[in-house]
């Protein structure tokens, strides 16, 4: 093999030696990267420079590290300073005595990117601070003394630190590192997924951290915001503008709603909503006043032109309507400065007609060129006229292309620096096109959904649940499907009311001596249990003036009704088919009984009332069961559904509570009642930590607690106290002896709603 | 007898007429019919009562009514005193002797069994029977009844009874239109018309969100609060805040929205 000779410049030639270096590769880059470093740095800072490449270069990882860092140092030097050096090779020593030192060349090629978002020395130990802990925590040893599998994770967060910092605060980093450590630290697979930003969930805790003023949050600010300035309407259809770096989506408007970022940082001193408010204000301009013009007959420049200039008209207009945003359109409008394109080189379309736009937005202009000064005046001496039309804007777009022209504009460069407005929407609506489109054609067929491929139920609902260790919510975690209960015979379940006919008797009577709490008043009663003082005082006038007295002078109280609203939860885990103890039921027929008796009573209190169970495999399949919904009677159909039930699967108490309950929020009543039947606590196969899912479930009540919605618990387990106190409070019943629990479940309801 | 001059309206009250309400109103007068207006609050309603009284130099009794009022409130009652009992005259009945305009203002807080007793006045019989008193009294040549009531926060319990409503004849009233309204608020404050059109704009931004979590828009009254207050030297906005969006909403999203219309408005 022939290596070739490199010359390496005499002036070069100590720091060569010194380096001491023996990649051919390396000896290629050297004399540029050494000479911009010594453009860049100070004379310690090129010391170091060699002194920490020259590390790099023996620590025995072949020539990539030395050789980005050779390239990379000095630009990003410039940015954070030259004493972040030393933070920056303590965290490489660290690495490369983990066994992550393939992570060393992902780390320095995202050095420069890194900079540029976290410009400070302070920031930057910070982030490498999560770094390193994130390398420590995903770095896993097998016998627990030595670590020796690489972190997955670590290159491939590297890989995207871009578009990380571009979207988070450090603080948010720093979460949505917790979150993949935390959740896929045993599955490399999975991790290395994560941080590469290919896992949904990844995106989901990543949208959740983003700084920013998000679209959703301020929804129904910005339809009051339409519905208030412009009378109009309108879907706002949130677009992501994350994930897409090379083509940024521009807002726009069609007739299926308006297409909103999902997220618009402040800038330009300008806060998220009001960017927000200025992009509706712009595309309410041109719903208000715009009108579609025929496009074929002009060259692609014109159109360019004619939308620069209808943007300039329905702004000018806007702004005669509501003078305040326009210091809104000026922060956000660039300058764009006059000198900046170059004829000979690039195409200064863009660059000419956003000089024009700044000049007619902007009195205070700064350009001197007399075509943009001549067609500022003559769109105001237009628009001073009235609100001018499209075409007549697009007339004066064609002149002004006509008399600007340049032969560079067909050049292939376009000058864009300082050409974006990012709140004026695409314009789509501008243009009516008579040729047909010759890509429509393809667009036109339609899909067809193969027979036998119908969704069958309903869509599952996705409910967050909560994590106890990080203190917050994992996004749509669980998927809850719904449905109805199928049907056995109603027939066994009026047997099992004449078995316990017995107990329905007493029952009834407790139902009679329930005495509903809302008191009314009932004024003109001439037998009552109270005297009216008023009318009373009126009567003895009446009587000593010589006219008639009223007679009904007492006042008496009625019960204005019930009206509490109650939810049944059932448990119909597999554990419920186990025996009871001391007795020859199921612990599923014996709260078939008790549902049955409890059915039967809340029918004769008449409150609205449902049933559902539920039961659950894995986070990804959780059923909820109708029994009765509110709307039904306690009929034959009911009565099938009761007694179908069955036992099977595990228990995610959380979900089902809050799919309960957003039905249970629906309903109008003064007091909602949720009750749970469950014979043990919350788990699931999925779930490795017992505490998460009984955790999670507290959070559910508290929740509920929130809506207004009071839930309680039954449960059957004698060995439930410490949990189930943790999940519900005080509001508990343990029922040890299951055998009576048909007539306990009655009982405890109509005492709760006493 | 109860001294009539002192129901008279003594200066002109500024009205701007919206359109042929005046003649119109004149009419039903001079045919002595009972008149009921509707509108929004704060539109102008009593304002135009006010001023029909003025204009046609009749006494002006009004009376607000409430959930609590009887109707002995309207009629009259015994009193008790040293020497046994003693009759006082009721709104109603002193507009019926001494012939004023009665004006009963949101009708519709009172009970419908109290707007009963209105019923007699307001058909060809013009009398008001006092069976307590055992007097029938006629009617004053000059009397006639008028109602308002603001049909925006009717619901189904505060709503007139058909036989109640088919004795009036009615005037509907809305908010004016924008160049009216900015009219209205210089003729009343005298600020300049560019800054009440400012104004009513930010009325008008309101008024669009009724229903979508305010239950009324900004009345031309608030416009007028806000407009005083600008002309007694107080900040434009700081005004518009305090005048129009404060006393209107807690929902923190519509005064957020509103705050920013003022922004917008006032440039």
């Amino acid at each position: 093999m022939v290596t070739p000779v490199i010359e390496i410049p005499a002036d070069l030639q100590s720091y060569w030696t010194e380096l001491g270096c023996g990649f051919p590769r390396v000896a290629e880059m050297f004399p540029d990267c050494m000479r911009n470093a010594l453009a860049k740095l100070s004379a310690e800072g090129v010391t170091a420079y060699i002194e920490h490449a020259r590390y790099l270069g023996k620590m025995g990882r072949g020539a990539e590290p030395i050789l980005i860092f050779l390239e990379e140092w000095p630009d990003t030097a410039e940015i954070i300073g030259e004493d972040s050096l030393l933070d920056i090779m303590s965290f490489i020593h660290k690495m490369s005595r983990s066994p992550n030192s393939k992570a060393i060349a992902p780390f320095l090629q995202s050095l420069p990117a890194t900079a540029r978002r976290l410009p400070t020395r302070d920031q930057l130990s910070d982030y490498l601070s999560i770094a390193l802990d994130m390398m420590e925590r995903t770095t896993s040893s097998v016998h627990g003394i030595h670590q020796t599998f690489p972190s997955p994770g670590l290159p491939e967060m590297f890989k995207h630190i871009a578009t990380l910092l571009g979207q988070l605060s450090l603080h948010g980093l720093k979460n949505w590192v917790d979150y993949g450590v935390r959740f896929y630290n045993d599955h490399p697979d999975r991790q290395a997924e994560y941080f590469g930003l290919q896992s949904a969930d990844s995106l989901a805790v990543l949208q959740r951290e983003r700084h920013g003023t998000l679209l959703v949050d301020n929804e129904r600010r910005l339809s009051l915001y339409l519905r208030g300035l412009w009378q109009d309407e309108d879907l706002l259809i949130p677009y992501s503008c994350a994930f897409d770096e090379l083509r940024k989506p521009i807002p726009y408007f069609d007739k299926l709603g308006i297409r909103l970022p999902d997220v618009y940082d402040d800038a330009h001193g300008l806060s998220g909503l009001e960017r927000y408010r200025a992009t509706l204000a712009h595309m309410m301009g041109h719903r208000r006043w715009s009108r579609a013009i025929i496009a074929d007959n002009l060259s692609p420049f014109q159109r360019m032109a004619t939308e620069f200039m209808e943007d300039s008209r329905v702004e000018w207009l806007v702004m005669r309507e509501y003078p305040g945003l326009r210091r809104i359109f000026q922060a956000l409008h660039p300058i764009p400065a006059e000198d900046a394109c170059d004829p000979e080189k690039e195409s200064g379309v863009r660059h000419r007609l956003t000089m024009l736009s700044r000049a007619i937005l902007d009195a205070q202009h700064p350009y001197k060129n007399p075509h943009i000064i001549e067609f500022a005046q003559r769109f105001h001496a237009l628009m001073q006229q009235g609100e001018a039309s499209t075409q007549a804007i697009a007339d004066m777009a064609v002149s002004f292309v006509a008399r600007t022209r340049l032969q560079s504009d067909n050049l292939p460069n376009t000058h864009f620096a300082d050409t974006v407005m990012d709140y004026r929407d695409d314009n789509r609506h501008l243009w009516q096109f008579i040729e047909p489109d010759d890509e429509d054609e393809s667009l036109k067929e339609e899909r067809k959904i193969e027979p036998g491929d119908e969704v069958k139920g309903l869509p599952p609902r996705h409910y967050h649940e909560w994590d106890y260790n990080s203190q917050s919510y994992r996004p749509d975690w669980v998927s809850v499907y719904e449905g109805l209960h199928p049907q056995g015979k109603a027939s066994d379940i009026d047997k099992l009311l004449e078995k316990h006919a017995g107990l329905a008797k007493r029952l009834k009577k407790m139902l009679d001596l329930l005495k509903p709490q809302d008191k009314v008043r009932i004024r003109y009663q001439e037998e009552g249990s109270e005297l009216d003082l008023d009318v009373a005082i009126r009567s003895l006038i009446d009587y000593k003036s010589g006219a008639q007295p009223d007679p009904r002078i007492n006042m008496s109280h009625r019960n204005d009704g019930r009206n509490i609203a109650v939810m049944l939860l059932l448990d119909l885990s597999e554990s419920l088919n186990e025996k009871a103890a001391g007795s020859q039921q199921t612990i599923l027929e014996l709260s078939q009984e008790a549902v049955t008796l409890l059915g039967w009573a809340v029918e004769k209190l008449g409150d609205p009332f449902a049933i559902a169970g539920f039961h659950s495999n894995t986070r990804h399949d959780v059923r909820y069961l109708h029994i009765k919904g509110y709307s039904e009677k306690w009929d034959d159909e009911v009565k099938a559904r009761l007694a179908a039930m069955e036992a099977s699967y595990s228990t995610r108490m959380g979900a089902a509570m809050r799919h309960a309950g957003h039905y249970l929020e629906k309903q109008q009543a003064d007091k909602k009642l949720m009750l749970i039947l469950t014979d043990g606590e919350p788990a699931d196969i999925d779930s490795k930590d017992g505490r998460i899912l009984i955790e999670d479930a507290k959070q559910a009540v508290h929740e509920l607690d929130r809506q207004g919605i009071y839930s309680y618990c039954i449960n059957l387990d004698s060995k439930a106290d410490e949990y189930v106190s943790t999940i519900f409070g005080k509001q508990y019943t343990i029922v040890d002896n299951v055998a009576q629990l048909p007539e306990r479940l009655p009982e405890l309801f109509i005492s709760l709603t006493k | 007898m109860t001294n009539k001059d002192q129901y008279k309206v003594g200066k002109e009250p500024f009205y701007q007429a919206q359109s042929d309400e005046v003649e119109l109103y004149e009419a039903a007068y001079a045919a002595r019919l009972p008149v009921m207006v509707k509108g929004p609050t704060g539109c102008g309603k009593s304002r135009f009562v006010e001023y029909m009284a003025w204009k046609l130099n009749k006494p002006l009794i009004t009376v607000a009514c409430n959930e609590d009022m009887t109707a002995s409130d309207l009629v009259g009652r015994y009193l008790l005193d040293a020497n046994g009992t003693r009759w006082l005259d009721g709104p109603l009945t002193t507009a019926a002797r001494i012939g004023a305009i009665c004006y009963l203002d949101e009708i519709v807080e009172a009970r419908q069994d109290t707007t009963v007793v209105i019923h007699p006045l307001t058909d060809h019989r013009r009398t008001l029977p006092l069976d307590k008193k055992g007097e029938l009294i006629e009617a004053h040549p000059d009397f006639q009844l008028v109602i308002s009531y603001n049909p925006g926060y009717q619901s189904l319990m505060k709503d007139l009874k058909q036989s109640t409503k088919q004795r009036f004849v009615g005037f509907d009233f809305d908010y004016p239109a924008a160049s009216v309204e900015a009219e209205i608020l210089g003729k009343e404050t005298g600020i300049e018309v560019s800054l009440a059109a400012q104004l009513v704009r930010i009325g008008q931004a309101a008024r669009n969100l009724k229903g979508h979590g305010l239950d009324e828009g900004i009345s031309t009254r608030l416009l007028v609060y806000a407009a005083t207050l600008i002309k007694g030297g107080v900040e434009a906005r700081a005004a518009c805040r305090m005048a129009l969006v404060r006393p209107i909403t807690d929902d923190a999203d519509i005064r957020d929205t509103l705050d920013h219309a003022i922004d917008a408005v006032f440039a």
